[in-house]
């Protein structure tokens, strides 16, 4: 009895440790074959404008509403001990150091991680990755390699844009909204914001990046056969992209933030 | 040569290559028949090295595959893929040229895209093609793209996967001619696999036909019909009756 429970509960366990290990593995073959070539500068390019410029819209748009939320949120809590004129500040610190790179990490894994699982694992299913390794081309580098440094280079730019429009959503909410002047708004924002709140983001940003293009290309290149399997596949690397960003912002912040 | 020595692969309890033992002879054409899930993609792909057998040894002029030099072993081969496995996300062009395109050999951009027409050309399909997407073609179109893909480096050994497969009656027989000529004219070494029996006949110098994980039979197409072997009969007659159980 007491062996079966046991038993039940060690094949879930080991199922999971052996899914830590295989994407540990596939990991680190990626970051080898970064610096030997050949390199697929093309695909590279392509991969750049696929992540980081086409994911600018859905950043940029998810960065104005926190921004403005965020304004109105720490306005109302501040008010219940006057101090509402730590809004522009908080705002800056907020949008760069947590909210900026979390929630634009949260909406690329969304857009992209998807995009890239369902795209690498149609390949599978229709052997067109068979057809790469005939073709004397290692899928791993022709396909994961440009994907995740893309991703890599993208979303630290992509964290910068969203915290000035989240910066910029919070300004516009508190000169209209709020009554604050627009200069002092800027000023107290400017005044308050150190470089490694920015830094610390962008870090953060890079993090996310290989995370979403490392889960999308996994889970894609491990898809099963037929739509079911690259739609399970699909849904997987999302879901594990977005775990694996929030668990890493929180191995991050508490590495550069805890005294 | 390519030779196959008690060549084994199970998927978990499905043991679907038993003991596979046969012999290419350079320059011949062989087609491998048998039913749908008797382990001939399989026994395709553990040639190429796409699928690892779990015993047995492959040999091609005398050298195990899994030892040889693994870009030097597949520069010598071309493959159409079932499905032809043509790239969405490049153009007909790029997709014919993409070993010309690539490697330490690799061609500058403009002779490639002149090679890749010159091979569409060879397939029966129009220079237009070439600045197409896969998507933008017939299933005909796709395959004769994947046929030029195969050919494109001019490699010494070529197989076919189900070359004829969802194509009309017509077009089965376009490819199938084209397959002939092309072999011939290349002097290649030719291995495909299909369950149409007009690509046998059109195609194969020698067949062998896979049933069981084995080699059932295996000769010169010229005494297919002959041969009294009962599964071969059954086969190419597409005979409910007989040894091979209809419902697998």
């Amino acid at each position: 009895m007491i062996e079966a429970t046991l038993g039940s509960l060690g094949r879930p366990v080991l199922q999971a440790v052996a899914a830590v290990g295989r994407v540990a593995l596939f990991a680190l073959q990626v970051v080898g074959h970064i610096l030997r070539p050949p390199f697929y500068l093309r695909e590279l390019g392509s991969s750049l404008v696929q992540i980081g410029w086409h994911s600018l819209p859905v950043v940029g748009l998810t960065a104005i509403f926190t921004g403005g939320a965020l304004a109105l949120q720490i306005y109302a809590g501040g008010s219940r001990f006057n101090a509402e004129s730590v809004v522009p500040s908080i705002v800056a610190i907020g949008m760069t150091r947590e909210l900026g790179p979390v929630l634009g990490g949260l909406m690329v894994a969304a857009r992209v991680a998807s995009s890239i699982a369902a795209e690498i694992g149609t390949m599978k299913v229709t052997e067109q990755i068979d057809a790469l390794v005939t073709l004397s081309t290692n899928p791993l580098k022709y396909l994961a390699v440009p994907r995740v440094v893309a991703a890599t280079l993208a979303m630290p730019v992509l964290v910068a844009v969203g915290d000035a429009i989240g910066i910029m959503g919070g300004w516009l909410v508190g000169i209209t909204r709020l009554d604050f002047n627009s200069a002092a708004y800027l000023k107290n924002t400017v005044d308050f914001l150190e470089v490694w709140d920015i830094g610390s983001g962008l870090v953060k940003g890079a993090v996310f990046g290989f995370i979403v293009a490392l889960m999308g290309c996994y889970h894609g290149m491990n898809s099963a056969r037929g739509a079911q399997g690259v739609g399970a596949a699909t849904k997987a690397a999302v879901v594990s992209a977005s775990v694996l960003i929030l668990a890493a912002n929180y191995i991050l912040t508490e590495a550069f933030f805890s005294s | 040569m390519i030779e196959l020595a008690q060549v084994q692969k199970r998927f978990g309890e499905n043991r679907v290559l038993q003991g596979v033992t046969l012999t290419i002879a350079s320059g011949t054409s062989m087609v491998i028949i048998g039913g749908s899930g008797t382990g001939k993609s399989v026994l395709l792909k553990c040639i190429l090295g796409l699928v690892r057998p779990d015993s047995g040894m492959i040999t091609l002029d005398g050298q195990d595959v899994t030892k040889a030099d693994r870009d030097a072993f597949l520069a010598r081969f071309g493959m159409l893929f079932q499905g032809g496995a043509l790239f969405d996300s490049l153009r007909v062009w790029e997709n014919v040229a993409f070993r010309l395109l690539r490697g330490p050999k690799a061609l500058p951009k403009a002779q490639a895209r002149e090679i890749a027409i010159e091979k569409l050309r060879r397939v029966g399909l129009k220079p237009a093609t070439a600045d197409l997407f896969p998507a933008e073609l017939s299933g005909g179109m796709q395959k004769r793209v994947g046929l030029a893909r195969a050919i494109a480096a001019e490699p010494e050994i070529i197989f076919f996967d189900e070359p004829t497969t969802g194509l009309d009656p017509i077009m089965a027989g376009v490819i199938n001619d084209l397959i002939r000529e092309i072999v011939v004219e290349m002097g290649a070494t030719a291995m495909t696999i299909t369950h149409d029996m007009s690509s046998v006949r059109a195609i194969a110098d020698n067949v062998a036909m896979l049933h069981g994980g084995v080699i059932r039979w295996t000769g010169p197409v010229g005494e297919m019909d002959a041969t009294p072997d009962p599964y071969v009969q059954q086969f190419i007659h597409g005979r409910a009756e007989g040894p091979i159980e209809a419902v697998r």
